[in-house]
């Protein structure tokens, strides 16, 4: 059996950055497994523009920022297999995986780095009624289609789910020719960022209908229409409110969800809101040496920030490998982090004040939209946080800076608490 | 004088903003919760400018599509001329990231750069 340091499982934005990182730190053996004919992951089918503006300072497309980081990858000489397929992980770190070459085979890795990204949530979630027919895509799918193989998944096209990908697509379908007649979203409001909704609908006069779903879907072969109709608050259709569209594409941009069945078969515990592994500060999941980062531990809105995470996850993964990461049995003790109030989740969901660095940014979602608000971080009851918000948004990814001078300023520390207040 | 109504997208706030406009000079811009959004209408309704992403047919690589952009911002009002010019297009492969695929876009000027490495097959 082949010997590595760390294995990366996942050769997209967050394999490559943690690779890159995990390299710079000093680690020889580090290797990518990529199950996708090149690395890049999504990135490569993102072919808009307003990638990396956090990490390079300019403006790139999906492809460019792959590039940028596959460029790195290859300085390094990082080894990488394609076409690979990653079949299970064990408790004690033997990767299963197989290709066309070698067939298949096991690693034995001393870390593990889960970067397996996330899937799109399928038809199959949202409880459509009507018949299945040919032309209901998922809007990754049909951006796929469109910009790597060069087809056209149709002509008039409806789009449910108001996410970024839904009004990307939005956008590229009615540049390659299509009509896009409507974008229908269930909630109050967008998933979406409001560049995207202004630059991807408003600019081509595309309307987007809020609190509305597709309650029937028409056509036995192929898609011939959908019916739209208004919701109330609690998500039911209001009847007498349903209209026809004609269409021949359906694109369903109703959600990700973090791809875990290997961390879960390997016993990672999972968050169920994010449906990402639970991760203390160093995002090590509950088992030693295994770390998590990217849309694999939580769905994000930007890919910089999937990049800062991942080189989070391969510094802390080197430090591992290293045996310079102080393990609980040293007196290493955790503090965890709860949510109230308006939050959802925080990544990580526990902190070691010994093991963190000087700043740790702990990144979080709300429930719902809410104006004027203060996100508060207590230590027990004392408040040490007290942030005016003019809007958070579910859409809108938020985080907070805790310092490790102020967590060892508490030495008796029990909770920290993040939550919404009224400012 | 004549008002119109823009949606800022600097934050997620998204302030409706309205603009008076005495024929293409802007007189006041109302709605806005900070400086940005002032500048944002300013330049929307003055000079709205857009970044066009598109793909162009790849002959003999390893991909059937290459991925491209304008290099620099062009007017808005020239995005689907960009678009349409990208049509008519096909390159051979290898192409390189930032290889001129068009010189001058639609008479804008500005050239169209592949975003994209594509290898020969």
């Amino acid at each position: 059996m082949e010997n590595y340091d760390i294995v990366i499982i996942g050769g997209g934005p967050a394999g490559l950055a943690a690779a890159v990182s995990a390299r710079e730190q000093g680690i020889d053996r580090v290797l990518i497994l990529e199950r996708d004919r090149e690395l890049g992951g999504i990135l490569n089918q993102c072919i808009h523009n307003g990638f990396g503006l956090h990490t390079f300072k300019e403006e790139l497309t999906g492809p460019e920022y792959a590039g940028r980081f596959i460029a790195q990858v290859e300085e390094h000489n990082i080894e990488y297999k394609l076409n690979t397929m990653v079949m299970d992980i064990s408790r004690d770190k033997v990767v299963t995986a197989m290709n066309r070459e070698e067939g298949l085979f096991e690693i034995q890795a001393k870390a593990v780095i889960l970067a397996m990204g996330c899937r799109e949530r399928a038809r199959g979630a949202l409880n459509i009624p009507g018949y299945r027919p040919a032309g209901i895509f998922s809007a990754g799918t049909a951006q796929r289609l469109v910009n790597m193989e060069g087809y056209m998944p149709g002509r008039e096209v409806v789009i449910l789910g108001s996410g970024d990908i839904g009004l990307i697509m939005a956008r590229r379908m009615t540049l390659e020719g299509a009509r896009v007649k409507v974008v229908a979203e269930l909630m109050p409001y967008s998933g979406g960022l409001k560049r995207n909704i202004v630059q991807c609908l408003d600019d081509y006069g595309i309307p987007l209908k809020l609190s509305h779903t597709v309650v029937d879907i028409k056509g036995k072969e192929r898609l011939e229409g959908i019916t739209l109709a208004e919701v109330d608050g609690k998500g039911k259709p209001i009847p007498g409110t349903e209209e026809f569209y004609s269409c021949d594409t359906l694109l369903l941009s109703v959600g990700l969800i973090p791809e875990n069945e290997l961390s879960g078969g390997m016993g990672v515990e999972l968050n169920p809101v994010t449906s990402g592994p639970r991760v203390n500060e160093s995002l090590e999941t509950n088992i030693e040496g295994v770390f998590a980062c990217g849309n694999v531990l939580h769905v994000h809105d930007l890919v910089d920030f999937v990049s800062e995470e991942a080189k989070a996850a391969g510094k802390n993964a080197a430090a591992y490998v290293l045996n310079r990461y102080p393990q609980h049995a040293d007196g290493a003790k955790c503090v965890p982090l709860k949510v109230e109030a308006g939050v959802r989740y925080t990544v990580p969901e526990k902190i070691c004040p010994e093991r963190m660095e000087d700043q740790l940014k702990v990144r979080f979602r709300v429930g719902n939209v809410y104006k004027n608000c203060c996100i508060s971080v207590y230590f027990d009851d004392k408040r040490i946080i007290h942030k005016k918000k003019a809007v958070v948004a579910p859409g809108e990814m938020e985080e907070v800076v805790l310092t490790k001078e102020q967590l060892l300023e508490v030495p008796a520390l029990q909770t920290i608490i993040v939550k919404l207040e009224e400012a | 004088m004549e008002e119109k109504k823009l949606i800022c997208i600097n934050c997620p706030l998204g302030c409706a903003l309205t603009v008076a406009m005495r024929g293409n000079e802007i007189e006041a811009v109302k709605g806005n919760t900070c400086r940005r959004g002032e500048i944002y209408a300013r330049k929307e309704l003055t000079n709205p400018t857009r970044i066009v992403t598109s793909t162009v047919r790849v002959l003999k690589g390893c991909d059937h599509m290459v991925s491209v952009k304008t290099k620099e911002d062009v007017p808005k009002e020239k995005v689907l001329d960009c678009v349409k010019v990208l049509k008519e297009v096909t390159v051979e492969a290898p192409v390189r990231i930032g290889d001129v695929i068009v010189d001058d876009a639609a008479g804008t000027g500005v050239s169209i750069i592949a975003t994209k490495d594509v290898r020969r097959a």
